[in-house]
C-alpha cells in the first residue's frame, strides 16, 4: 500500500469518524518496499493541495522517512521547460513508490489494529464493532 | 411469489462474499472491458479528481483514467490483490457500509454491480447513503461530489436469462467454474476465455446455460456457486437514492442494468 493512501484513510468504525484522533492511522511494525510507478508531474501537482500535510509529515516521521515540514510550492516542482525538479521526484518516490507491505495500521482513538498483508490493508470489522 | 431472503449480513456473507473470494481469479479473467456509461463518467472527471471505487472487484475501472486518483475497495482480498496492480490508484479490503474514509471529502465515487448484492431494502439504502456521505457537499459555488451507481435490472427480457417485470426480484444466480483439465483441446479453452468479450454482457461466462450447450451438466471438474442478487425494477434505484438523502442528477438503462448519477443533498 503506497503512502499516499494513508492521507485518505481513517478508522472504519462509525464512532471514531468524528474524533480527530482517528486520522491519520498510525503504522506499526511496518515493512517498507519500493515499487516503480510512472512519474506524472500533473498528478503530483494536483494531489499536493489535497494532502493533509501535517498528518503526512507526522506519518513519515513515524516511519523515519523524510518529508519537508511545509508543502512545496508549485514552483518548486518544475524548472526550465517544465522539467521535474529533484524535490518533485523525491515526493513521487515517497508518496507513490514507497509501500507498506506488512504491518498494522492503528486507530489513535479506539486502538483497533488493521492488518496489512502482502501490501493489502484489511478494514473489515467484526459485526459488533461496525 | 418473492423469495425474500433473511435480513442478515450472514446471508450475504455466505451468498456473496464467500463466493467472490472463491471464484476471484476465474471471475477476474472474465472482467476486463469497462461498460460504456462507467467509462464515460470516469473520463468526464476533471484531472486531479479524487474518488472511490466501492466494490471494485478486480479493478477493471482503474485503468480508464490515470489523471484522477481512485481509492478502490472490495470485500474480497483475492480480488483486491488483482485491483492493487493498477497505478497510480490504491486498493484495500473494506465493507461498503464501513469504509475507512472521512465523510464529505471525495469528488466522486463509483459503485458498479454492488448494491444489488445486499439482501434487504434497508441495507441497500444504507449502502447508498454511506456512499453519498463520503462525497463533498456543494459549497462556494463548487458543485457537490457525484456518485455513479449501477445495478442489475429485472427488465432484461432480451438477455440470455430472460427475466422481465413479472419475475421474482430476489434470485440466486449460479456461477459454474470449470477446473482446468490437462487434456482439454486448446481451441475449446480459448473459446471459453473469449466468451466474455462483449462489454455490454453482464454475467455471462460459463454459467449453466452455456454449459448445457457444450456437455452434460454436473460433469466432473465443475463447481457451481450461487450469488444472491436483488434485481432492480424501473424507478427503484432512483427511489432508493431519494430515501438515502440523495439527489438524482441523471439516470438510465444500459444493457440489462439500471444506473444513476447522484449527489448528496446539501
Ligand atoms: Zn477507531
Amino acid at each position: 500500500m503506497k503512502l499516499l493512501t494513508l492521507n485518505f484513510l481513517t478508522c472504519a468504525r462509525r464512532t471514531c469518524k468524528s474524533s480527530p484522533l482517528s486520522f491519520p492511522l498510525h503504522p506499526c511494525d511496518a515493512e517498507l518496499e519500493i515499487a516503480d510507478v510512472d512519474f506524472s508531474l500533473d498528478f503530483l501537482r494536483n494531489i499536493l493541495p489535497r494532502l493533509e500535510w501535517d498528518a503526512m509529515v507526522a506519518l513519515c516521521s513515524e516511519l523515519s522517512l523524510p518529508l519537508s515540514a511545509t508543502v512545496p510550492a508549485a514552483a518548486e516542482l518544475s524548472g526550465a521547460g517544465d522539467e521535474p525538479t529533484q524535490s518533485a521526484k523525491d515526493l513521487h518516490h515517497l508518496l507513490l513508490e514507497t509501500n507498506i507491505t506488512a504491518g498494522k495500521l492503528v486507530c489513535g482513538n479506539c486502538g483497533h489494529e488493521y492488518a496489512i498483508k502482502e501490501g493489502i490493508a484489511n478494514f473489515l470489522l467484526p459485526a459488533h464493532m461496525v | 411469489m418473492s423469495t425474500q431472503p433473511p435480513d442478515s449480513s450472514d446471508y450475504e456473507s455466505e451468498h456473496v462474499h464467500q463466493v467472490y473470494e472463491q471464484i476471484a481469479s476465474h471471475f477476474s479473467s472474465t472482467r476486463y472491458k469497462p461498460w460504456p456509461i462507467v467509462e464515460r463518467f470516469l473520463l468526464s472527471l476533471p484531472d486531479g479528481s479524487i474518488g472511490l471505487d466501492i466494490g471494485c472487484g478486480n479493478g477493471k475501472y482503474l485503468s480508464v483514467n490515470k489523471n484522477v486518483y481512485i481509492l478502490a475497495s472490495d470485500r474480497s482480498t483475492n480480488l483486491t490483490k488483482i485491483a492493487s496492480t493498477h497505478q497510480p490508484h490504491s486498493a484495500l479490503v473494506a465493507d461498503t457500509i464501513a469504509l475507512p474514509h472521512k465523510p464529505a471529502s471525495f469528488d466522486f465515487a463509483i459503485s458498479i454491480a454492488v448494491v444489488h448484492h445486499l439482501s434487504t431494502p434497508e441495507r441497500r439504502r444504507e449502502a447508498i447513503h454511506s456512499i453519498l456521505a463520503l462525497l463533498r457537499r456543494a459549497e462556494n459555488g463548487k458543485e457537490a461530489g457525484k456518485a455513479l451507481i449501477y445495478v442489475w435490472a429485472l427488465e432484461q427480457k432480451d438477455s440470455r436469462r430472460g427475466w422481465d417485470s413479472g419475475n421474482d426480484q430476489d434470485v440466486l444466480v449460479p456461477w459454474v467454474m470449470k477446473e482446468k483439465r490437462p487434456k482439454q483441446p486448446k481451441k475449446n479453452r480459448s473459446k471459453d476465455s473469449t466468451a466474455d468479450e462483449d462489454p455490454t454482457k453482464k454475467d455471462e461466462n460459463v454459467d449453466l446455460e452455456n454449459n448445457s450447450a457444450v456437455g452434460p451438466k454436473h460433469q466432473s471438474g465443475e463447481k457451481t456457486f450461487h450469488r444472491y442478487y436483488h434485481l432492480y425494477r424501473s424507478g427503484e434505484l432512483e427511489q432508493d437514492i431519494t430515501h438515502a438523502d440523495g439527489l438524482v442528477l441523471d439516470s438510465g438503462y444500459e444493457k440489462d442494468n439500471w444506473w444513476a448519477i447522484a449527489s448528496p443533498k446539501s
